[in-house]
């Protein structure tokens, strides 16, 4: 419940106090954004990096309840956003861990303990572990951060709390799950069990370590189900950490197995594993895409998607300018740009355009940008090289395909993977940056004339994940919510993810749904039971 | 009712092939030659009392030719001569009937109409169903090969009830309001997703019409339908009765073709939201793989199946001779979840396969036209030279043919009821899905072993359960890795039901209430709100 709440106020909190950082009257072109570029490297780059208040205890895999090497040997560094330098090797898991893993989840399984648990004994492990999450949230938080770069107040009071909440919301449903009893056509008693369905195979992403470990293990485990779960390659280091903590919450060992390492490597070997039974994945629509394939080659394992968006943020005449300007600005900078759902086409109507774009670039100007550490910072680093190439990429695609760079544009700093809060103004649906997922700081504001249009406008895409609908307008809601093709659509408000609200993609944003009831699908087998009756009270 | 029809057919058919078959007959080889006097080689084959009407593909509320101009012959099982030459769809028919489709969905006014007035168009089609019963019925068994009184009894009023079924859901598809953590309301819309391909088989070729049409149109959806090229004609018939009970144009599109054309454009195609398919595991996975390389559109499969049928020691032999017999012959043992794998208890397993193999003598094979006739042709060449090579895969593999084994008859694709006993795991036959009436009879001696074994099997279909022992019920119900359990029943597919596959037998459900999740989208929608008098 805090955390949401908690989330509104950190912005609240982040905006006002950035406001005495910057002053509003920054100017328009590349050469007024190096100038900020200056201001924001004196932030970042005069002063010290910031130590980390937390020690990496874990770095090897976590298999069958021990923390063992890789079967190669081999470790990876896995890198601090903010320099580039090495926090720590990890073990690097490959084919054979996937495979000594999945042994354990299947034997953790068949044999039990965990579905031969009652649903009541396993929601008691998944509370004590929420109660554990807390307790170390700060060490988790700085973990967190270290390992993502992003800011350590948004992984102190907003994620880990909501990583606890995930977890207490899924240990209450695990008695909960009921099957049917299903009225027959003759003399027949129908039921459907639902059934755990297996061993679950997990690959997370990096921009929410921990959520999306939440978002995953948590309805798999309410379930009955054991898990091999994949980190991403670049912030491995919090779920070995958790990890520990299920273990100190009396998860039996093979429950939960986690293999750090790379896609091409440990995720495929996972995707097309014969032995594990689901598959859940949340990163890009092209992995997606991958992901599905090694699903049908091997043993049609049913699979689950969350994947890339380019998510509408509509800002119709009649709605508060400011309050619009501050929610766009949070659908799309919030986590550095790196959210699958982010606000990344805002479209404000003609009437409101210039005065939103206006206040639009005022509000990026503020941001401020340093070290995730350092309290008040709204924006840390990129997660690494590679994401920072290709977002500074996109923004000389958006200035040599005319869009109007209002500000940013350049890097902050000269070390780690800092990049300037950047507004384009005048972006046109076929531009790159309208059509493409970027994943970076960079909004894209585009003009529309009436409700038709934008609709049409917004739906013009291979994505589907959520949208944004700005507006005083019961009608213009109500119309809007039905006809946006995405899987979420928040009014008037962005990025609320309560445990209990589904989240998923229509189109090439993915399949199934994370979250809320709908989740439980995802980890359950449906058996229908048919017995006849002899001399039936009623049918 | 549907299911208790299927119940008295087959006392009736038992009954029937009683009094024409003597129980006590242990030579094989006589049953064969009796089965060719009887009705095959003697008799004419009878004409079936149904005109074919409709050739072409059914695109935009219109028969059209398919673009190419192309046709292929549809035969008839019981000689292997045409029926009819049917419009051959390929990609260009597929884009065709994906625009109307897309129009239809996109424009209006399927999804736009009330879920009342879908409902009550689909209540229509359902009695129009009713009034042409007998004509659909001949025009199924004529296609396929199964026997008339099945398709007549069973098989065509199933249809309508499958449709009255989901004309029911139309206006029963509820969103929910949700909890939230804090001022905003948060409710989730439960959206058709669009336009939807679907890919059907021959062995039930208007059942599955109905399990795929009934819930995508319920909720609100419009179809791109591929028949199987075995079978395309019923679905062209019901296709135009869709259309008489008031359907719209471009709503439903059935496009007759093959699967690596047709089909492979279905799957494939970048503005199809949804594709659902039932056939073999093989071509499932190609599906799938297709959906991955194109949009990655939703898919359900329905595949193969290995099923075991498990005999307890406890248990009524005869009942269980007779429903083992049923739950692996039905149709002409051409069932995704036929009891293809008969495991009996050691004790009982003598006394059983002498009685298996009683009935499946006594098992009437002819003209599927006749009455009394149980067991037709196979539907094709390719089905009836693949059943033959695994009859002799089980000889050579040293199984013990107990009965059958060969071709019956001199013409069309007719395949003697096939008794396998002494059957092993590691064999082919106990392990391939083999589409055929051939029974493999395995010997357990415990509970861990047959359920170890039940599951020891890549699919995970189905599973019959004959027991009376209410422990060893609710043990085996649980433990066995499958889709549907049916303890001392088998083929209970009332609407309600839900059918798919666990492993890679499948993905989703059919039928009952899970079945509406394959055509419908989930949409949270949240609200910020102010002063809310309750969270």
């Amino acid at each position: 419940m805090a955390a949401r709440s908690r989330v509104s106020s950190l912005l609240s909190r982040s905006f006002s106090a950035s406001s005495p950082f910057l002053s509003r009257s920054q100017g328009r072109n590349l050469n007024n954004g190096s100038r900020i570029v200056r201001r924001f490297g004196t932030s970042s780059a005069a002063e010290e990096v910031i130590s980390p208040s937390v020690q990496v205890s874990y770095t090897k895999l976590l298999i069958d309840g021990n923390f063992v090497d890789a079967a190669s040997g081999k470790t990876f560094p896995t890198l601090d956003p903010r320099t580039g330098e090495v926090i720590a090797h990890v073990a690097e898991g490959d084919a054979e861990d996937i495979n000594r893993a999945v042994k354990a989840a299947r034997k953790a399984f068949d044999e039990g303990p965990w579905p031969k648990m009652t649903a009541y004994e396993r929601s008691r492990v998944m509370l004590r572990f929420a109660d554990l999450v807390e307790k170390h949230s700060e060490e988790l938080a700085a973990l967190e951060s270290w390992d993502n770069g992003k800011t350590y107040e948004q992984a102190l009071t907003a994620e880990i709390p909501m990583v606890a909440r995930l977890f207490r919301y899924y240990a209450g449903w695990a008695d909960k799950i009921h099957g049917l009893t299903v009225p027959a056509d003759g003399n027949y008693h129908v039921q459907t069990l639902h059934e755990p369905i297996g061993v679950a195979g997990q690959i997370i992403p990096w921009n929410f370590p921990l959520l999306m470990f939440a978002w995953k293990v948590g309805p798999a485990l309410a379930c009955g189900n054991t898990i091999v779960l994949k980190t991403a390659e670049q912030t491995p280091l919090t779920a070995f950490y958790v990890g520990k903590l299920f273990l100190e919450a009396g998860l039996p060992p093979g429950v939960l197995n986690i293999v750090s390492g790379f896609g091409a490597t440990a995720g495929a070997s996972l995707a097309s594993h014969m032995d594990v039974d689901k598959l859940a994945f949340t990163g890009s629509t092209d992995t997606g895409k991958v992901i599905l394939g090694l699903a049908a080659n091997s043993n049609l394992k049913p699979v689950t998607l969350e994947l890339g968006g380019k998510s509408p943020f509509i800002v119709f005449e009649d709605a508060d300018i400011d309050k619009a300007v501050e929610l766009a600005h949070f659908a799309l900078f919030f986590n550095q740009g790196q959210c699958c759902c982010a606000g990344s086409r805002t479209y404000v109507h003609e009437k409101v355009y210039d005065e939103f774009v206006e206040k639009a670039k005022a509000r990026a100007l503020k941001r401020v940008v340093g070290d995730p550490f350092k309290k008040g910072i709204e924006q840390g680093p990129q997660i690494d090289s590679k994401q920072f190439e290709k977002v500074m990429k996109y923004i000389r695609s958006g200035v040599e395909s005319n869009a109007t760079l209002e500000c940013g544009g350049g890097q902050v700093g000269d070390r780690g993977y800092f990049i300037q809060p950047t507004v384009f103004s005048n972006v046109k649906d076929d531009m790159l940056i309208a059509q493409d997922e970027i994943f970076g700081p960079v909004q894209s504001i585009l003009k529309f004339s009436d409700v038709d249009e934008v609709i049409k406008r917004a739906n013009d895409t291979r994505y589907g994940l959520a949208a944004g609908v700005f507006t005083k307008s019961l009608d213009t809601a109500n119309r809007v919510s039905r006809a946006l093709k995405a899987g979420t659509v928040w009014v008037n408000c962005f990025d609320v993810f309560d445990a209990a609200i589904p989240f998923g993609g229509y189109k090439m944003s993915g399949n199934g749904r994370e979250k809320g009831i709908y989740s439980l699908n995802n980890y359950l087998q449906v058996k229908a039971v048919v017995t006849p009756l002899n001399n039936p009270a009623w049918i | 009712m549907a299911s208790r029809r299927v119940s008295s057919l087959l006392s009736r058919s038992l009954i029937s092939s009683s009094s024409l078959f003597s129980l006590r007959d242990p030579l094989l080889n006589r049953g064969a030659r009796r089965y060719s006097n009887l009705a095959a080689s003697l008799e004419d084959t009878i004409t079936p009392p149904v005109k074919v009407e409709h050739t072409q593909l059914l695109i935009n509320g219109k028969f059209v030719d398919s673009a190419s101009g192309k046709t292929f012959p549809t035969l008839d099982p019981r000689t292997g001569e045409v029926i009819a030459q049917v419009a051959e769809g390929d990609v260009e028919d597929v884009n065709r009937a994906v625009v109307a489709a897309r129009k239809a969905f996109d424009q209006g006014p399927w999804p736009r109409m009330t879920a009342y007035e879908r409902s009550k168009i689909l209540f229509r089609f359902a009695d129009l169903i009713e009034k042409h019963n007998d004509e659909i019925a001949a025009l199924e068994t004529w296609d396929n090969g199964k026997p008339y009184e099945q398709s007549a009894n069973i098989e065509v009023p199933m249809l309508a009830r499958v449709f009255r079924y989901y004309a029911g859901w139309a206006d029963k598809i509820h969103g929910m309001t949700v909890p939230g953590d804090g001022s905003h309301h948060v409710q989730t819309l439960h959206e058709p997703i669009g336009v939807a391909g679907q890919i059907i088989p021959w062995n039930f070729p208007l059942l599955m019409l109905s399990w795929k049409l009934g819930p995508a149109l319920a909720c609100g959806n419009t179809v791109v339908l591929k028949t199987a090229e075995q079978t395309p004609l019923s679905a062209l018939l019901v296709g135009r009765l869709l259309h008489e009970a008031g359907l719209p144009e471009g709503v439903v599109n059935i496009v007759s073709g093959f699967g690596p054309t047709a089909g492979a454009a279905i799957a494939s195609h970048m503005d199809i939201d949804k594709v659902a398919f039932t056939g073999s595991t093989d071509v499932g996975k190609i599906i799938l793989e297709l959906a991955s390389k194109s949009n990655l559109k939703a898919v359900t499969l329905e595949l193969g199946g290995k099923s075991p049928f498990i005999v307890c020691e406890d248990a009524d032999v005869d009942q269980a001779v007779e429903m083992a017999h049923f739950a692996l012959f039905f149709n002409q043992g051409q069932c995704c979840c036929a009891g293809s794998r008969t495991f009996v208890h050691e004790r009982v397993y003598d006394e059983f396969v002498e009685k298996a193999k009683a009935r499946a003598i006594n098992r009437a094979v002819g003209d599927p036209f006749k009455s009394g006739i149980e067991q037709g042709p196979q539907v094709d060449s390719e089905q009836f030279e693949k059943i033959l090579k695994y009859i002799r895969h089980g000889v050579d593999s040293g199984a013990t043919l107990q009965a059958g084994g060969d071709r019956h008859g001199s013409k069309g694709y007719y395949i003697q009821p096939t008794v396998f006993s002494d059957v092993k795991d590691d064999m082919l036959i106990a392990k391939d899905e083999i589409f055929g009436p051939v029974q493999t009879i395995l010997k357990f001696k415990n509970l861990d072993e047959v359920i170890a074994r039940a599951n020891n099997s890549r699919y995970g279909l189905a599973a019959g359960v004959f027991t009376q022992n209410l422990d060893t019920a609710n043990r085996l119900m649980r433990a066995l890795r499958v889709g549907s359990v049916w303890i001392n029943c088998f083929d209970v597919f009332d609407a309600t039901i839900p059918f798919g596959g666990y492993k890679m037998s499948g993905i989703g459900r059919e039928k009952g209430i899970y079945s509406l999740n394959n055509y419908l989208q989930v949409k949270a929608v949240v609200t910020a709100i102010k002063n809310p008098a309750w969270l």
